[in-house]
């Protein structure tokens, strides 16, 4: 597919206000953001012409191509009594696809969101499942278990989580996990990214919580605090971009998922931000 | 009544106080301020409690401070018997302690400025804060360098001050801003240095130490 033709995060939607434009920057195309006072929100870019715009999940969405499909759903996210948390901007120089398939990674909670999302000596990836879901064409993990001491911001004591990954479109990652205070209940938390180019990455953090006594400002900044961890080190990735070829980097077992985004990614020649040398 | 902190977890300057904080082993109550994307700071509620804008902010008892520098100095003051985080034994004691508060402050000008601009988006002159921020980092090598050939480990000699903490936060988080520590050797082992107090503490962008685990 040519990656144009999809939809990206341009903005978080209640910080689009009338008469406080936003200027950024989708896959190297400069974009300009309009709220009207009637509340109407419009993407143009430099040339003036009107790019599509949608709104869903906390986020306006745009794209410099023409979308074939409408923006991918998120269900869960319109249960009623759920907190839904925008978690801010955060600019990355890593390729979009880099940031998520970090975000589709088990292994590195311990040694880099130590005692928060694992610890040491509890490293072990138990084996899950991983699909390519051809019918909705999305990859999916299911029962991923991983012991973590701080599973949550409302997370009073350490536990095993359980994890759904989901992929709805390259360039953004949803997961499912145990919601701490309603172990019935499966946390959302999503995470969109907006290639600047294919080197360079804005994410947007999102989530859907059962929390209700969890001041806001605080499930925020649980939530930057992992993402601003993981950053430092997906800057450090070498190279850049995501290499598709499996020769390039080794992956183990605990590695299922991100070689299923992968080899999604190649089947569908989704190939921005990607290292295609070899492929 | 307990101390208040008005932090936010991903400000290098709320960190010098969380960080020394931890070191003295004082529990402190922490009210997060929406910094980013809410830009709380600069909303009523907050301009009440500090009208500069700025973070961190510590309340004890009658006393709100909105400096870091000001607050490592008060909780070193009150909060530390042993008076080893604040040597002010004579003139060039108490003077090279403030300089290098001073020069935290300019770390944070320069590197916190281009580390905001790389990271959230937050305008600023990129090129000429990088490029001061380097600057910076050289001197404080030098003259981390130079206390090595002393055989004395930290910023104003062989144990920790508040000066080593003040300066500790924007040099250890220059990669964000994309200034890499390579150049700084004399940094690097510092950098290591400070992460082996006991009672440190990590923040995001700042990873602890893992082969402690072992010792």
């Amino acid at each position: 597919m040519d990656a144009r033709n999809d939809w990206y995060p341009v903005a978080i939607a209640s910080f689009l206000r009338p008469g406080e434009d936003q200027h950024l920057t989708l896959m190297n195309t400069r974009l300009h953001l309009t709220r009207a006072t009637s509340g109407e929100i419009a993407a143009r870019d430099t040339a003036g012409r009107p790019r599509p715009v949608t709104v869903a999940h906390g986020h306006v969405w745009s794209s410099t191509g023409e979308p074939a499909h409408p923006l991918f759903e998120i269900p869960e996210g319109l249960e009623l009594g759920r907190k839904l948390v925008d978690c801010g901007a955060v600019q990355v120089s890593a390729s979009p696809l880099r940031v998520v398939e970090n975000f589709l990674d088990i292994a590195h909670f311990p040694f880099v969101h130590t005692d928060i999302l694992g610890a040491e000596p509890h490293t072990e990836v138990a084996p899950y499942e991983v699909e390519i879901r051809d019918t909705v064409d999305e990859v999916w993990a299911t029962g991923v278990k991983y012991y973590q001491p701080q599973a949550a911001k409302s997370a009073r004591e350490s536990l095993v989580s359980e994890y759904t990954y989901r992929v709805p479109a390259p360039c953004a990652a949803i997961l499912y996990k145990t919601c701490p205070p309603r172990p019935d209940m499966m946390d959302v938390i999503g995470l969109f990214v907006r290639p600047v180019d294919e080197e360079l990455s804005v994410a947007y953090p999102w989530m859907a919580l059962y929390d209700d006594s969890t001041p806001v400002e605080e499930m925020i900044q649980f939530q930057q605090t992992i993402f601003i961890q993981d950053r430092s080190i997906l800057e450090n990735q070498i190279p850049r971009k995501l290499p598709l070829d499996p020769r390039m980097e080794s992956p183990t077992m605990a590695d299922k998922t991100s070689i299923a985004y992968r080899r999604w990614l190649k089947r569908k020649a989704y190939l921005y931000g990607a290292e295609t040398h070899g492929v | 009544m307990s101390m208040q902190l008005y932090d936010y977890v991903l400000s290098g300057n709320c960190y010098k106080v969380r960080l020394m904080l931890a070191l003295l082993g004082q529990r402190c109550e922490m009210t997060a301020v929406d910094f980013h994307p809410g830009k709380a700071h600069l909303q009523p509620g907050f301009l009440e409690i500090n009208p500069a804008g700025t973070l961190p902010v510590l309340i004890d008892g009658e006393l709100s401070l909105c400096d870091s520098s000001a607050i490592l100095v008060y909780l070193a003051h009150r909060y530390d018997s042993t008076g080893n985080w604040r040597p002010n034994a004579d003139a060039t004691s108490s003077a090279l302690l403030q300089f290098w508060l001073s020069f935290g402050s300019r770390l944070s000008d320069t590197i916190g400025r281009a580390r905001l601009h790389d990271m959230l988006g937050i305008p600023c002159d990129i090129a000429a804060a990088r490029e001061a921020g380097c600057l910076a980092l050289r001197e404080l090598d030098a003259h981390l360098g130079e206390q090595g050939f002393k055989g004395e480990r930290f910023l104003l000699g062989d144990t920790p001050t508040i000066a080593d903490i003040a300066c500790f936060p924007h040099a250890a988080l220059a990669p964000d801003a994309g200034i890499e520590h390579d150049d700084y050797p004399a940094l690097r082992r510092w950098l290591i240095d400070v992460r082996r107090v006991p009672g440190f503490i990590e923040m995001p962008g700042i990873h602890r130490l893992h082969d402690q685990l072992t010792t």
